[in-house]
């Protein structure tokens, strides 16, 4: 391996992803623009202009929907192909996304998460790619632009060796148009951990034609559905694998698909995803040194779930406070639905109380973390949730 | 059926692909081979029926049928490939003598 020299840049979340594309060789791009996504595209686009980057297409578009189905025909030809989205134009996208991971298609995108309308809004909120949960493709939450960079080139890696498609989703704002050090992989390097797609099929190998998406009676359909089930099983050993590769070659591990830390000697931790998690970090280190026994689990891959490093963590700690930057009407945070799911079955449950934080935008502080961390301690002594549910941040 | 207005000689080599473990399935949903191994014609209900007799050799059917599943045989009349026939009773619909009748299909 010729020896990393990281190449230091200061980006915007939205510009780390487009390098990131840039770095992974992504032969197309098929997008359309929406707030807060469109300066992915735009910086690709000047990529392309710039005559920075070889054999690359870009497709302009005239929606969302028909950017990703650009995007599945180009990679149902064998092509690396990438696109970005938010809120809205995810949404419109969601029949196609169902088409992408059923035709077992490695694309990766970038979803920067904004709130859904009404009312309308274009801060931050993870309910846009959460309501994407049930579509078979993977979703991993970046903390910072450093994750962004670095998860839209392992994605390309994870996504094309079990052929399902991946999602990187970081912040609206407080990532994708913040600026901060990123630092970026020598181009040759990059193709060293990356090498070019293998496609499992190709629509181009006109001596062996196939159809794709064609009709499955009711007597082979299921068969597809198990394998596609059983392509995220392996997914959870290939994340694990493609992140301890990552993390020998350029210093940053993603073996663990929760980052977590103090579990050991913490009463209780705290747990959530993507940008939140930084601010959740800083605290827990400042609350710490006043004597709080409390640590962190930051959720980094979405889907496939981690369900056994999360048992793991319950095992150790009484008690864990789930941040939802999202919501599920009817019912509560999307992550605490899951995480209980998964604890069901497991052999310890620690005490767990659900808090509401930063649904679009409000902003989630240090501050706020320490007020919780105040009443997660009640929790745990008093051995249950004074309410399940917790409107946090509402103004009473 | 000596003549197939679809595949001609290639359709004697047509065999029907049944998978019967999840190890024969391939990993992602496509199509294992073309319409030659893949026989739409099990779907119908009701079947045509064409009679000679009553044959005027005008080609409507052969026209209309969309699969197109209907040939026409070295003597002139009409041929149907029942592998590929959907049973839609189209042809039986345009044809001006009702040469053509459609039957329940016993399966």
């Amino acid at each position: 391996m010729t020896e990393y020299k990281p190449i230091r840049k200061v980006v915007s979340g939205n510009y780390a992803a487009a390098y990131a594309a840039k770095h992974a060789r992504v032969q197309v791009v098929a997008a359309y623009p929406i707030t807060p996504q469109t300066s992915i595209i735009e910086k690709i686009a000047e990529f392309i202009a710039n005559g920075e980057v070889e054999n690359l297409q870009y497709v302009p578009v005239e929606s969302e929907h028909s950017a990703m189905a650009a995007c599945i025909g180009a990679s149902a030809t064998g092509a690396r192909a990438f696109t970005a989205t938010s809120a809205q134009g995810l949404a419109l996208m969601h029949e196609m996304l169902h088409w992408a991971a059923g035709a077992r298609l490695p694309i990766v995108m970038v979803d920067v998460n904004r709130a859904m309308a009404p009312p309308w809004s274009v801060w931050d909120d993870q309910t846009d790619s959460l309501a994407q949960r049930d579509t078979g493709w993977m979703q991993f939450y970046a903390e910072n632009n450093q994750e962004v960079y670095d998860g839209v080139i392992m994605a390309f890696k994870v996504a094309e060796t079990v052929n399902v498609p991946a999602m990187i989703v970081e912040s609206a704002f407080i990532l994708s148009h913040t600026y901060d050090v990123v630092e970026m992989i020598p181009q040759e390097l990059v193709d060293e951990f990356l090498p070019p797609r293998k496609p499992l099929y190709t629509l181009t190998d006109f001596d062996n034609p196939i159809s794709v998406g064609a009709l499955a009676t009711p007597n082979d359909y299921y068969e597809f559905r198990y394998k596609l089930a059983k392509a995220h099983e392996e997914a959870v050993k290939v994340i694990k694998d493609v992140g301890n590769e990552f993390g020998e070659m350029f210093g940053r591990d993603y073996s663990e698909m929760i980052e977590k830390e103090h579990i050991d000697d913490a009463d209780f931790v705290f747990m959530g995803m993507g940008s939140l998690m930084g601010t959740v970090k800083e605290a827990v280190e400042l609350l710490r040194k006043e004597g709080y026994k409390i640590g962190y689990a930051k959720v980094r891959w979405f889907r496939p779930f981690p369900k056994e490093e999360l048992r793991e963590i319950a095992s150790k700690v009484n008690g864990i406070a789930v941040l939802d930057r999202n919501f599920s009407f009817g019912q509560e945070g999307i992550l605490f639905n899951e995480a209980k799911g998964v604890l069901y079955s497991a052999k310890s449950k620690p005490v767990m109380k659900n808090y509401i934080v930063g649904l679009g935008g409000r902003d989630f502080t240090v501050d706020d973390v320490r007020k919780i961390a105040e009443d997660m301690k009640k929790v745990i002594e008093k051995g249950e949730p004074d309410v399940e549910v917790d409107w946090y941040h509402l103004k009473r | 059926m000596s003549l197939n207005t679809l595949f001609g000689e290639k359709k004697e080599a047509a065999v029907k692909i049944s998978l019967e473990s999840i190890g024969e399935y391939p990993e992602a949903p496509i199509s294992l081979g073309t319409t030659l191994s893949n026989f739409t014609g099990d779907w119908r209900t009701f079947i045509p029926v064409v009679d000679d007799n009553k044959c005027v050799k005008c080609y409507i059917c052969w026209k209309f049928c969309p699969e197109p599943a209907i040939y026409i045989r070295e003597d002139g009349y009409v041929g149907i490939d029942y592998d590929y026939c959907k049973g839609c009773g189209i042809c039986a619909n345009e044809c001006p003598t009702d040469a053509i009748t459609m039957e329940k299909e016993e399966k």
